[in-house]
């Protein structure tokens, strides 16, 4: 028997959209599967691993001092620190000491890189809200920190910058000059752009009070760096955890207090950044001060044969925390390596809190998590 | 353009012709020249835009092709003409050719009634501001066709949101010109920037002095803006959430459409402000010129430029907040307020 199709009543239904990976405001090639009942977002998964390109696995395949290139390609917004991470890895694991000039040249190259790091999540965010020109304000400073950087390494984004047991080349006097000539104007710099953007009335209004992380969750995720210091979790490796020459230094933990809206908003991790930039500044000046005369590199073997350990090394990138874990079994390459991304932690929370947004607020939330896609799929 | 204007007004007697032949030719010839106008205005407009983003993100902008890169949009102009005809497999044909070619025209045919240079228009219709209300909002039909018509989802918002944006925006729009309409008590254009004309310095009588229509105009403009899609109101084309919005699979000479038709509705919205609250032609020290008439669309023109490469763009629900909890209320005060004004004032 043939039953009569019945005309359904008219009804609406959630529209599944692909945001990405070719989408400008995925920072890269992230997917996320919306949800959306008209301009609000029921659900949003994020789907990755558009970038994988079996980092781990060569880490395993490769000496110890071959893999400094690879950490360059994880957070190529932040190579340096990265390097520095895995470089204070292998030393931990091998038990290398490092000059004090070397650990003095890593914190003033990874500082300036934190400083370019930032940028670029500041201007993107800008981007992502449709402030077009402090983007360009922004990667103007950020060229004059890639010369510096370019004097130092010869490179200009993947720096391989890093060695077991030090840095490649001795710092250059014309790199310090370089360095105190970009710190002199750049305060003022910092200054106007926040004028023309982080007090902006109409980027507060889409930033504060959106995307709010409360403390406990943002622990519960596992998420580090700016991301968790806005929620107004006072923990920074560089204090908490001191490593290299930071227990010298002086300076400040910028943490969230919700200054425009709720602690742990969008406004907040942005406000963070900017403040950890101050910071920063503040370091090198102390480290341009303080520079002492001596090796730039530890006496290393060609080819190192760590004994056979296991070490979990983790160091204050400018997204968080980057870690190593590496066991050796005496060879010339590590038995097993793990990385830990901080991009990756921290973009796990995106489907929790993206719930009931508008699509507009989740844009400006993922770009308020600053993630680098490179390190979330490794 | 005095010059130009006796002689389209001349030509069809010159040629001995007379009923609808002459009228027809007339309407041609003042429709060519209408064309040739926005154009021109387009191309500089999007030069100007180049150059002054440039300055304002320390750059230095187009230099290659011609003088400073004065041809640079030219030479985008055509490629974009030389570019494949390209309308994709799933869309909804017509929707997709006639949309554009709507909303040019929307834009385009505003322009039958605006004053191109002092005391003269194409057609010097009197209502001519309903007119120009009502034209306007063929453009929101052609987005709406363009976003539906794409069969992509983000083409869908961005059409979903001009229609909210465009039925609302519409709306202030209308009641801030009232306030400047009510004071000179004409709906022409040249009328109402004749109104305007006298008083101290020949700028006392300018319709913006007046307090309600002081803040009318600061309104008019923010509306307008609204209207023709710009940042911080970009909403339906917001390229960071929608990627384009409505016109995110256009290419070539219809995506060219769209963009000759955003530059040709900020002038008409530039102009209509300079022409209802800035006096038009009308000028300090006694001047009368179509330049200065000009130069105050240019001034404004580069206002909206400034603003767009300052501000961050809104969300939608601001947007609307803006509009209907803002806006309106404050025009339909205005209104009244000018009605106080003339009652107490002029009688």
């Amino acid at each position: 028997m043939v039953i009569p199709a019945q005309p359904k009543p008219l009804q609406g239904e959630p529209m599944v959209i692909y945001m990405g990976p070719q989408h400008p405001s995925t920072h890269g090639v992230l997917q996320v599967e919306l949800h959306t009942d008209g301009e609000i977002v029921n659900r949003a998964i994020p789907r990755i691993g558009f970038l994988h390109r079996c980092k781990e696995k060569i880490g395993e395949s490769v000496p110890y001092d071959a893999y400094v290139p690879y950490t360059d390609r994880m957070d190529y917004l932040a190579a340096m620190n990265t390097n520095w991470a895995w470089a204070s890895a292998v030393e931990k694991l091998a038990a290398i000491e490092v000059p004090e000039r070397a650990e003095y040249i890593r914190v003033y190259v990874a500082e300036f890189n934190r400083i370019a790091s930032h940028l670029v999540a500041l201007a993107t965010y800008g981007l992502d809200l449709g402030a077009w020109t402090p983007l360009l304000h922004a990667f103007r400073e950020r060229e004059s920190v890639l010369d510096i950087l370019e004097e130092l390494s010869g490179g200009r984004l993947c720096f391989g910058y890093m060695r077991i047991g030090g840095v490649a080349n001795d710092i250059t006097p014309r790199s310090i000059e370089m360095g105190k000539a970009f710190l002199k104007q750049f305060r003022a710099k910092l200054d106007s752009l926040n004028e023309l953007l982080s007090f902006n009335h109409i980027f507060i209004r889409r930033a504060a009070n959106i995307g709010v992380i409360p403390g406990e969750q943002a622990i519960a995720y596992g998420m580090t760096g700016p991301m968790l210091r806005a929620s107004g979790v006072d923990w920074d490796m560089r204090r908490d955890e001191p490593y290299s020459i930071y227990p010298k230094l002086n300076f400040d933990v910028p943490v969230g207090q919700g200054l425009k809206g709720k602690t742990g908003d969008n406004w907040d991790r942005y406000w963070v950044r900017v403040q950890e930039m101050y910071e920063s500044m503040k370091i090198l000046e102390q480290v341009i001060d303080g520079l002492p005369e001596g090796e730039f590199r530890a006496k290393v073997p060609a080819i190192l044969r760590p004994p056979a350990a296991e070490v979990y090394c983790r160091q204050e990138c400018p997204r968080g925390e980057v870690a190593f874990y590496l066991i050796s079994d005496g060879g010339k390459t590590p038995y097993r390596m793990k990385v830990r991304g901080p991009s990756f932690c921290n973009l796990s929370i995106l489907e929790t809190i993206s719930k009931d947004m508008l699509i507009a607020d989740l844009v400006s939330t993922l770009g308020s998590f600053d993630i680098v896609m490179g390190e979330v799929d490794r | 353009m005095d010059f130009l204007m006796n002689a389209m007004q001349s030509l069809p007697a010159s040629m001995q012709l007379s009923g609808p032949l002459a009228w027809t030719i007339t309407a041609l010839v003042a429709a060519g020249v209408t064309m040739g106008v926005v154009s021109l205005v387009a191309l500089l407009a999007v030069y100007a835009e180049r150059k002054v983003s440039a300055d304002m993100q320390a750059r230095v902008g187009p230099m290659h092709v011609g003088w400073h890169g004065i041809l640079q949009t030219t030479a985008d102009a055509i490629k974009l003409m030389l570019k494949e005809d390209l309308v994709p497999a799933m869309a909804d044909k017509w929707l997709f050719i006639t949309a554009p070619l709507l909303v040019f025209g929307g834009a385009f045919i505003g322009w039958a009634v605006l004053p191109l240079c002092k005391g003269w228009a194409p057609v010097d219709l009197n209502i001519g501001v309903v007119y120009l209300l009502a034209t306007s909002s063929l453009v929101a039909l052609g987005i709406i066709m363009a976003g539906w018509g794409s069969h992509n989802k983000w083409s869908l918002y961005g059409a979903m949101r001009t229609a909210a944006q465009f039925l609302s925006y519409e709306i202030p729009t209308a009641l801030h010109l009232l306030p400047a309409i009510l004071l000179a008590g004409s709906l022409n254009l040249t009328a109402l920037a004749n109104s305007q004309a006298g008083g101290m310095g020949n700028m006392a009588n300018w319709a913006i002095w007046n307090p309600f229509c002081f803040l009318s105009f600061f309104c008019y403009f923010i509306s307008g803006l609204a209207e023709t899609n710009r940042v911080p109101f970009d909403l339906p084309e917001s390229e960071s959430e929608l990627v384009a919005g409505f016109h995110v699979e256009y290419s070539g000479m219809r995506f060219a459409f769209f963009f000759l038709a955003e530059y040709a509705e900020l002038f008409l919205v530039s102009a209509i402000a300079s022409l209802v609250f800035l006096g038009g032609w009308n000028g300090p020290f006694g001047l009368e010129s179509s330049f200065l008439y000009l130069a105050k669309v240019l001034v404004m023109m580069f206002v909206a430029i400034w603003l767009r490469w300052t501000l961050p763009r809104f969300r939608i629900d601001q947007l609307m907040g803006l509009c209907w909890k803002f806006l309106i209320p404050l025009g339909l005060i205005n209104i009244l307020g000018v009605g106080f004004w003339i009652y107490y004032f002029r009688t």
